[in-house]
């Protein structure tokens, strides 16, 4: 899709910036702020990230862990003011861009290998 | 007649952004302007009033000869786009012939809007995608009959096919007209304004913003009541 040069530029203000790099197949910790009411708290979120929606500001990236033997999946938008801290915990191996095989796989089949391990 | 105070833009595309508090607004982005009003009707003269407004430049070879005598006669720079808005009187004597319409004057923030678009063109389209029809069963020895629409009537009583018998022909290309949306943002510098929600045609289509006709009821919140578990 072609976009027109003034939705860009104004797409461009919307940008976040000072995230850390990561990739599809790490581990990640996000800090995310949640609104209940009129109190405010960080809930933190770590799995490993199975898909990067690469769009300009409308980016998003996907984070899976298994939550007490269920598998919880959660979308981020990449540039929302509510992630308060992202954090790269360890970086994995993969040889695609959609880690959505996780899906399928449970237990110790279900891991990402480390880089450290490579 | 509607004769709500509004403006003519182009239809950008759609995008997104975040308020402070982190919610996402997905908006319909209209480049409205710089829209000038060319030239003014009255009712002395021309028994209504309007503004004849116009959108974005025109090249001087791509003008005819009569149009840029209009122009001419106006002391406008030939416009690409060139259209009349019923309004009010009181609308219209806010603004002088050659003044370019700011955004802010029309629209307030979080104010209700109406759109006017021209849908995508689809040409000559079938009832599946024209009317949603289902269909035909493929299996059970249905041969070529596979998205065609069935029948289209009885035999003897009436004996003829119903008038809007919902058909295969042309779909799209029609004016279509999205009521109280919201303002999401307005950049008056860029002239963009910025609506909450889709809009009709394709990018760089012709739309007309208006303030809403209708009244949309004030929203009376309601607590939610919690259930007592027994």
């Amino acid at each position: 899709m072609v976009t027109s040069p003034k939705l860009a530029e104004f797409e461009s203000s919307q940008l976040r910036t000072g995230q850390p790099v990561f990739r599809v197949g790490d581990t990640v910790r996000v800090h995310y702020k949640i609104v209940e009411g009129d109190k405010e708290r960080v809930q933190v979120f770590q799995g490993v990230v199975i898909k990067r929606h690469r769009a300009g500001a409308r980016s998003t990236f996907t984070v899976r862990k298994i939550s007490f033997n269920i598998g919880v999946e959660r979308i981020f938008l990449m540039h929302s003011p509510r992630i308060e801290k992202l954090e790269v915990v360890s970086r994995g191996v993969v040889r695609r861009a959609r880690l959505f095989y996780l899906r399928d796989l449970q237990g110790k089949a279900a891991r990402v290998r480390d880089q450290k391990d490579a | 007649m509607n004769t709500q105070p509004g403006i003519y833009g182009r239809k950008l595309g759609m995008s997104q952004f975040f308020t402070d508090d982190g919610t996402v607004h997905r908006v319909s982005v209209v480049e409205a302007g710089p829209v000038t009003v060319v030239a003014k009707r009255t009712i002395e003269k021309d028994g209504y009033t309007a503004l004849v407004l116009g959108l974005g430049e025109r090249k001087a070879k791509h003008t005819s000869k009569p149009l840029a005598g209009y122009f001419k006669k106006q002391g406008q720079t030939p416009k690409r786009v060139l259209k009349e808005l019923r309004c009010q009187p009181e609308f219209a004597s806010k603004y002088e012939v050659g003044q370019v319409m700011k955004l802010d004057e029309i629209f307030q923030l979080g104010q209700r809007v109406d759109a006017r678009g021209t849908t995508r063109g689809r040409g000559f389209t079938g009832v599946i995608r024209r009317w949603s029809f289902a269909g035909a069963v493929t299996t059970h020895g249905t041969h070529e009959y596979k998205r065609h629409g069935g029948s289209i009537g009885t035999n003897m009583t009436p004996g003829r096919t119903l008038p809007n018998l919902k058909m295969p022909g042309h779909y799209g290309d029609e004016t279509v007209s999205i009521l109280n949306i919201r303002v999401a943002r307005i950049d008056v510098e860029k002239h963009l304004l910025m609506l909450e929600g889709g809009l009709p045609g394709a990018r760089n289509g012709l739309v007309l913003i208006r303030q809403s006709v209708k009244k949309t009821k004030p929203r009376t919140h309601v607590a939610p009541t919690k259930k007592k578990l027994k």
